[in-house]
């Protein structure tokens, strides 16, 4: 019998959904795969955009049915694809994210979005490769940077030059909008760190005391870390979780300090990893998925034994979750963008590997089944 | 004004912007056009397409290359030769 968390909000009644969706963004396309309430079967379509490397394609929870998709190719420059029919016909942006001309910066590839504040239902936000930060303000048709903070005199210092980062590039992701108030933003940016805005994004301040830098000559930086994944707490805008390169970690506001909760994790698999999958509903549950962080970093399951770990204590305690998954010779990558929950009472979790498999479960984690394989190289996974 | 009519080749990941269209023709309202302008007037007649080939800085992207009657030209200011043939090239590169 599948369990739900003790601790979610008491009264609080969730509904099933009569259906559900993944959005799968891949290095060569777009897949979807679709179920019923029940979650047992899934049907795979697709591909759309075959060819383009989609980075992130997302459903605007404030309406329902309109997508946006970030995609570039090979040789073509990055834009953005908006769908106003459920993803049955796409039209690109007319202004996609791009610096300002004489800026000297050159957008590579956008790389995550964000829908605003449910007040501002025009309203999204982009992230890019290098750190850049857009906003559109009609539903993602133009795009402009938000000077706030990509003219910001820090901008540099705290990020870095854009040739600097991760092996594919640096970028600014996880935008998090306050839902009780749309001028309270959050930033993730690999690196630089997490940031925090309270006037919808016209200034910026680190916010990373407590969070490891082990791999700065001075560990105990104000900026310049590296946070794979920011995410709010189910529920609980006043909690964040963090996936680090540096471990896993927790800050409950007003608190300024990051609680480092990896220690709980055993010592053979660590504490590396790219998602941070917060339950929907329980502020106390998240999921992560780590990745071998030894000696070069070869970020795939530690021992080729993928398997996710879930928390119901806030990080205190965690539980490898793998039962279904291969039990050894599985060397798995799991982007940062490639894990999610759905919204269901008993939540689904599903996460996309770089070898092209999505696999889920409908149990939180404790029945996993291979929903796809055969897919090209999955950069992200979202659940509608 | 024959002479400001160029015939601008279209490579495949770029089609979609032209009706599927392998070449098109563009006429240049500027007196000596450059390369830039050409692009520019190709934006107008094909919206989107520029900047899948041109960056915000205004610079060729890496992996497209542009022959002007059979040779290579990357500089945006470059003035075209009266009807040249224009040929844009999604360069060798992909995997």
């Amino acid at each position: 019998m599948a369990r739900t968390a003790a601790n979610r909000p008491a009264g609080k009644r969730v509904e099933s959904p009569k259906r559900s969706r993944l959005l799968i963004a891949t290095r060569k396309g777009l897949w979807t795969l679709a179920t019923d309430g029940t979650r047992r079967v899934w049907k795979l379509a697709g591909p759309q955009f075959l060819g383009h490397i989609v980075h992130h394609a997302l459903l605007d929870p404030r309406d329902g049915k309109t997508l946006l998709a970030a995609a570039r190719t090979g040789h073509l420059g990055p834009t953005v694809f908006r769908s106003t029919d459920h993803g049955k016909t796409w039209k690109e942006a007319a202004t996609p994210p791009s610096f300002e001309a004489g800026s000297g910066r050159v957008v590579d590839h956008t790389f995550w979005l964000a829908p605003g504040h449910a007040s501002q239902p025009n309203v999204w936000f982009a992230g890019t490769s290098p750190h850049g930060l857009f906003r559109s303000n009609d539903r993602g048709i133009n795009w402009k940077g938000v000077a706030g903070f990509n003219a910001h005199p820090q901008r540099k210092a705290w990020c870095g030059g854009d040739q600097d980062g991760t092996p594919d590039g640096p970028k600014l992701h996880s935008i998090l909008i306050d839902p009780r108030d749309a001028l309270h933003m959050y930033i993730g940016m690999s690196s630089g760190g997490v940031f925090e805005s309270t006037d919808g994004g016209a200034d910026w301040h680190p916010l990373n005391a407590g969070v490891r830098a082990d791999f700065q000559p001075n560990p105990d930086l104000e900026y310049g870390h590296d946070p794979h994944c920011v995410r709010f707490a189910g529920g609980n805008p006043d909690r964040l979780y963090q996936q680090n390169h540096c471990g896993l970690f927790r800050l409950d506001r007003p608190a300024t300090r990051w609680q480092d909760i990896g220690l709980g994790m055993p010592k053979s698999v660590g504490y590396v990893g790219f998602p941070m999958v917060p339950h929907p509903h329980d502020a106390d549950t998240m999921w992560i998925f780590p990745m071998d962080g030894s000696d070069v970093w070869p970020r795939i399951s530690p021992g080729g034994k993928p398997a996710a770990y879930r928390s119901r204590d806030g990080g205190k305690t965690w539980k490898r979750q793998a039962d279904g998954m291969p039990k050894s010779q599985a060397w798995w990558t799991v982007k940062r963008q490639a894990m999610t929950v759905d919204r269901f009472p008993v939540a689904g979790v599903y996460f996309g590997t770089t070898s092209g498999e999505v696999w889920g479960s409908r149990d939180e984690g404790r029945t996993w089944k291979c929903l796809a394989a055969h897919l090209p190289h999955i950069y992200a996974v979202e659940a509608v | 004004m024959a002479d400001l009519n160029f015939r601008v080749a279209i490579p495949s990941p770029l089609r979609s912007y032209c009706d599927g269209a392998t070449a098109v023709t563009i006429t240049c309202t500027a007196k000596s056009p450059t390369l830039g302008d050409l692009l520019d007037e190709l934006d107008a007649a094909h919206p989107g397409i520029r900047f899948r080939m041109v960056d915000e800085q205004g610079k060729l992207r890496p992996h497209i290359q542009v022959f002007v009657n059979a040779t290579v030209q990357r500089d945006p200011n470059a003035t075209l030769p009266p009807a040249a043939d224009v040929m844009i090239v999604a360069a060798l590169s992909g995997g």
